[in-house]
């Protein structure tokens, strides 16, 4: 274990002129040992990911260059290294998994030659040796019928399965070293913790060290042996995973991992709330929804998805739900159903008993006051065009208010939000993306709403800002008294904001109860299993005991 | 915006586009002054060759090169202005409806602009000219009529990204009405790459209305580049000049707006290039 | 690539081709309706020339005294069995006329295609892995200016240069009819006709596609499948010519197929330049003998050949990307 299989000496890497910060990575030295897992944790711009493609000299170069250090492996300066001595390195010792597989493979080859490429590049066997091992590797991380899937292209495949053909890749010539860049953040949660433990067993049964980049401190209580946490290019903390997670030495540490949400419900209702249900501000029965599906961009035919497949729920006045669910279980749709941005095929949504759900663009427009929203990405949700003032005001003028008087309130509205008033007069690109969510929530807020609906708000943001916009949410809601509907993907997110959590799959809502419960005893099968998939839930169920 | 005209006026490309421009520009609207006498009156002996006493020599009928060169730079770029500004505004429209109801608006125009994109645009246009009788006029119709297509399917193209952005959503939440919508919110947005197709379309317009001139469809009583090198075609052997000086003239100035409308667009949509 | 899965993606391509047909023949009948005179008259040849009882016969036949619906159905009943109708000017049906003009257009646009395609992709290959060096800007600047120059223009200047001042090519025609050559001899003798015009029309399509291919070459660079292939110890040039060249040959064609209308039209102004005797050649002569008949024939005949184009284009495209499926 003491044996390092990759040293990286005093890492350098300076980014152009033109970027907001000279040094992408400032003097790093970091270990890998041999049959070791190390988490390498940090938020966006914290220059992980630029560590880890410098070590394989994939960065953009020239532009983003290494400028000083030394990467050594097996006793050789990996920067000193000609192009070619680099290129046998490179997918035969040492290999790298990416964060996104469906553009990470190329999408006209398949996914067996992509797999060939590498044995063919790094050895001498035959053709039919190669196929074999091929479809041993394919076997080893339990991909479905290895040998149908040679000749398979990448979009025929799932998202879990795309992975796990680059998981293959990395190990068809077993490499000393695999460096996976954020593997698990574009899957979803149960996808995620499948990927995870089948990266722990290859890892066990072969030996190989892995350096496995992530933003998220669940992963890495999950799978990490040690750690080291980065932040702006520099190495903060580092040291076994027991360590650093229960005893962090660093401040930044420590408030990366208090930003997680925790796994314990923050609204445990009274008793009188259960025994007294509250009367429904929002009352859905059977609402169905399907699109006509082109199949993507590249079909010719027309087939129809089902999205949303007869969801009945309540939302009871001045209490925020959880619509938690995974991508492609209907729970965006169904809050655009909500919102009227999307007109359901059949049901009812009863606003105060008012059925809006067959309203026309126009015979909607008087309910519009009541429902607002809040987006997920903070850079596409705001009009670069417009001033952050007439942002927030837009609602009321459309409503009749006098744009003064909109404008004044405006930026009352952004003092609530913690943001500066004066900031009305400037435009939407001046602001970070958790600036922008607050500008978000307050034209929501600005309108004066009933149901505020947020469609994974704080998905795009990093973990520490996250945090900050999920207090302000709940904060506003109680001030106001606001029903709040809240789409996530993440229980854990869930767990913070939200009195009641709805589980969402397929289209339908196959459990629905308070969060405490539903957290203690999950009824249905799948959300046993997404909270079991949860990362990290034995080491923050532990810190909770303490 | 002022980064917008530092990156297009320092590249140099655009700054020899924009310089020979300003010398059409000038001579196309000062024509009268420049070149008094008739482009089509008879000022000498046929055949005189360049850098006599005139510039560029006369033509077959002793007509002065260079006084129809002048003339026609007016007629050029006449036509093609009006001409893209027609096709400009009946894409903008096309798309803009097509974009923004979706459905089936969206399909029966999506298919109309698919059939004007698919039949022989140019073949359409002579047959355009040759039933409406050549004229400005016709000449303004047929390129009109051969180039809104690509606009149309731009801004389609725009605005059903700009649509599928949260901002717009945000709007129709906050109870926008439609057409509030698409002027204030989404049209806005795709100025952009509407200026550099626009421009692009220009050039484009000056080399249509230079080959129906060419084709003999021009409009008869305004002097134009294709007509002149279409007259001089017969005496390419001895009169070189007559063919080669109209064609630079095109080719100089197709170039330029070329240049200017590539410059347009990386000073308006920067991106790290190359990186 | 099942065998099946291509017919059937043929059949499905020639049947939404039917529609296209159908407006082109709706179109030739509104541009009639446009000229002046009534549409006899602009049959029988506008110029006059055709006899009296001709045109009293046209009138009866498209039953213009009754109304424009009617004659629509009439009009399109006419063409769709392929009865162009009669040139006057050239005393023959003109269907006969336009087929036999159709193949040395099929042959001068099927080789400026090719050329232009071949050329295209080639230079702007080597231009995006010379990005940036001299040989770069020298092919980005060669190919901004062909971009720019009229069509009829580069014809006369290469004849003005490669038949007149060097006397190397012929100027015009497809073939030297005095010399009456059989067999090889024939082909050697088209292929130098061939030469100038088939370089005249491709070459704004070589700069259009050399543009475009230099751009998505080096937006392929930027993209995460290829810092794969470049993880995985392949080559520079296994990734240029595995990964990327495919990669980026699907925009080019999509476009050489939009632009395969735009070829045909440029054929016109070529052909009338080097007096090949193609289609384009026959639209010039009938432009010029007011044989509105003739021309609108050529116009139909043309907007077919685009779609079939097209069709062969997309057929292509299916085989180059896995992607698409067929229902």
């Amino acid at each position: 274990m003491s044996d390092p299989v990759l040293r990286i000496e005093n890492l350098t890497v300076s980014l152009p002129s033109w970027a907001d910060r000279p040094r992408a990575v400032d003097g790093v030295s970091l270990e890998v040992m041999r049959k070791e897992i190390l988490c390498v944790v940090g938020e966006s711009g914290s220059g992980k990911s630029v560590m880890c493609k410098s070590i394989l000299r994939l960065l953009p170069e020239p532009h983003v260059r290494i400028s000083a250090g030394r990467i050594i492996y097996e006793g050789q300066d990996l920067l000193a290294l000609p192009d070619e001595g680099m290129r046998s390195i490179r997918g035969g010792r040492i290999a790298m998994i990416f964060q996104e597989p469906m553009v990470a493979l190329n999408p006209l080859m398949t996914v067996g030659r992509q797999t060939d490429e590498i044995i063919e590049a790094h050895t001498t066997l035959r053709p039919a040796d190669r196929r074999k091992r091929i479809v041993e590797v394919f076997g080893d991380v339990r991909l479905p019928d290895p040998v149908r899937l040679l000749s398979s292209y990448p979009h025929e495949l799932s998202g879990g399965q795309r992975q796990r053909v680059m998981i293959a890749m990395s190990l068809v010539l077993e490499p000393a070293l695999i460096i996976a860049d954020e593997p698990t953040t574009a899957l979803d949660v149960t996808t995620q913790a499948q990927i995870l433990k089948l990266l722990k067993e290859l890892q066990a049964k072969h030996g190989t060290a892995i350096m496995f980049i992530t933003h998220d401190f669940g992963v890495v209580a999950e799978i990490a042996d040690r750690v080291a946490v980065m932040r702006h290019g520099a190495l903060v903390e580092h040291g076994h995973v027991g360590d650093v997670l229960t005893h962090p030495q660093h401040a930044y540490t420590r408030a990366l991992i208090a930003a997680v949400p925790s796994l314990m419900p923050r609204h445990v209702l009274r008793a009188s709330d259960t025994t007294q249900p509250k009367s429904n501000l929002l009352a859905i029965t059977d609402l169905k929804k399907s699109y006509a599906s082109r199949g993507g961009a590249f079909s010719l035919t027309r087939e129809r998805v089902r999205a949303v497949a007869g969801v009945c729920l309540d939302v009871p006045k001045g209490r925020s739900l959880a619509l938690v669910g995974e991508s492609g279980s209907g729970k965006s749709t169904l809050a655009r159903c909500i919102v009227g941005l999307e007109r359901p095929d059949t049901g009812a949504i009863r606003l105060e008993g008012t059925d809006i759900a067959g309203l026309s663009r126009a015979g909607m427009r008087p309910y519009r006051k009541a429902l607002q929203m809040v987006f997920q990405d903070p850079f596409a949700s705001l009009n670069p065009r417009w001033r952050v003032g007439d942002i927030i005001a837009q609602g009321p003028i459309v409503n009749g208010t006098p744009r003064a008087i909109a404008l004044q309130e405006a930026r009352e509205l952004l003092r609530l939000v913690g943001l500066d008033p004066k900031v009305a007069d400037r435009y939407p690109h001046e602001f970070s993306g958790g600036q922008r969510q607050r500008i978000g929530i307050a034209r929501a807020l600005a309108v004066k709403p009933k149901l505020i609906v947020a469609d994974e708000p704080v998905s795009a943001l990093d973990v520490s800002v996250q945090k900050q916009v999920l207090d302000l949410l709940d904060e506003l809601r109680t001030t106001f008294e606001l029903s709040m509907l809240f789409i996530t993907h993440d229980l854990r997110v869930a767990a913070h904001v939200c009195e009641e959590i709805a589980v969402m799959k397929d289209g339908a809502i196959v459990e629905h109860g308070s969060t405490a419960d539903i957290f203690a005893r999950p009824q249905h099968d799948y959300t046993k299993t997404l909270l079991a998939s949860v990362p990290g839930r034995a080491w923050q169920s532990k810190c909770a005991n303490r | 915006m002022q980064g917008f005209w530092r990156r297009f006026l320092r590249n140099p490309r655009v700054a020899l586009g924009l310089l020979w421009l300003a010398f059409i520009v000038a001579l196309a609207v000062g024509a009268q002054i420049f070149a008094p006498v008739s482009p089509f009156a008879i000022v000498a002996k046929p055949f005189e060759p360049p850098l006599g006493d005139f510039l560029f020599g006369t033509d077959s009928l002793g007509r002065d090169l260079m006084s129809g060169l002048i003339h026609g730079a007016r007629t050029s770029l006449l036509i093609a202005i009006i001409a893209t500004l027609a096709a400009v505004a009946f894409g903008t429209l096309v798309g803009a409806l097509a974009g923004f109801y979706g459905g089936f608006v969206d399909d029966a125009l999506m298919r109309i602009t698919e059939f004007f994109q698919t039949i022989p645009s140019f073949i359409f246009a002579i047959v355009l000219v040759a039933i409406l009788a050549p004229s400005g006029t016709s000449l303004v119709i047929a390129i009109a009529t051969v180039s809104w297509p690509p606009i149309a399917r731009v801004v389609r193209g725009e605005v059903l990204t700009i649509k599928s952005r949260e901002f717009v959503q945000a709007a129709i939440v906050a109870g926008q009405r439609d057409i509030a919508i698409l002027l204030g919110q989404v049209l806005p947005n795709t100025l952009s790459p509407l200026i550099v197709i626009g421009s692009l379309l220009v050039a484009n317009a000056i080399l249509i209305e230079s080959a129906l001139s060419f084709l003999g469809l021009g409009a008869p009583n305004l002097m134009s580049w294709g007509f002149q090198i279409g007259a001089g075609r017969p005496f390419l052997r001895d009169a070189w000049w007559l063919v080669t000086v109209p064609g630079v003239a095109i080719l100089l100035t197709v170039l330029s707006i070329n240049l200017v409308g590539e410059g347009l667009n990386d000073a308006l949509n920067p991106r790290l290039r190359d990186l | 690539m099942g065998s099946a899965r291509l017919l059937r993606y043929v059949v499905r391509r020639l049947l939404q081709a039917v529609p296209v047909v159908l407006g082109v023949v709706v179109l030739n009948f509104l541009l009639l309706q446009l000229a002046p005179g009534d549409a006899a008259t602009v049959l029988a040849g506008e110029a006059g020339g055709a006899p009296l009882e001709y045109i009293q016969q046209l009138r009866q036949r498209f039953g213009l005294d009754q109304p424009v619906l009617v004659q629509l159905v009439h009009y399109v009943k006419n063409i769709l069995t392929l009865d162009l109708g009669y040139s006057f000017r050239n005393a023959s049906p003109v269907l006969p006329l336009i087929l036999a003009r159709l193949w040395p257009t099929l042959l001068l646009m099927g080789m400026a295609l090719f050329i232009s395609v071949v050329g295209g992709v080639v230079l702007g290959l080597l231009a995006a892995v010379w990005v940036r060096s001299w040989k770069d800007h020298v092919i980005s600047v060669v190919a901004i200016i062909a971009y720019a120059m009229p069509l009829f223009w580069v014809g006369l200047m290469l004849i003005l240069l490669f038949s007149v001042k060097l006397d190397w090519l012929p100027t015009s025609g497809m073939e030297d009819a005095a010399a009456f050559y059989e067999g090889w001899e024939r082909v050697i003798d088209i292929a130098r006709h061939l030469i100038l015009p088939s370089i005249t029309l491709s070459l704004f399509y070589i700069a259009l596609y050399a543009r475009l291919m230099r751009a998505t070459m080096l937006d392929q660079r930027g993209l995460e499948y290829v810092t794969t292939a470049r993880a995985k110890g392949l080559t520079e040039e296994q990734i240029t010519l595995r990964h990327m060249l495919r990669n980026a040959l699907l925009p080019v064609v999509t476009v050489a197929g939009v632009q395969v209308g735009s070829l045909l039209g440029g054929s016109v102004v070529v052909e009338s330049v080097f007096a090949w005797p193609g289609l384009g050649q026959l639209a010039f002569q009938s432009l010029f003998a007011r044989d509105l008949n003739l021309l609108l024939g050529i116009f139909f005949i043309s907007s077919c050949l685009v779609v079939a184009v097209n069709i062969l284009v997309d057929v292509i495209y299916l085989l180059l990307d896995p992607r698409i499926r067929v229902g």
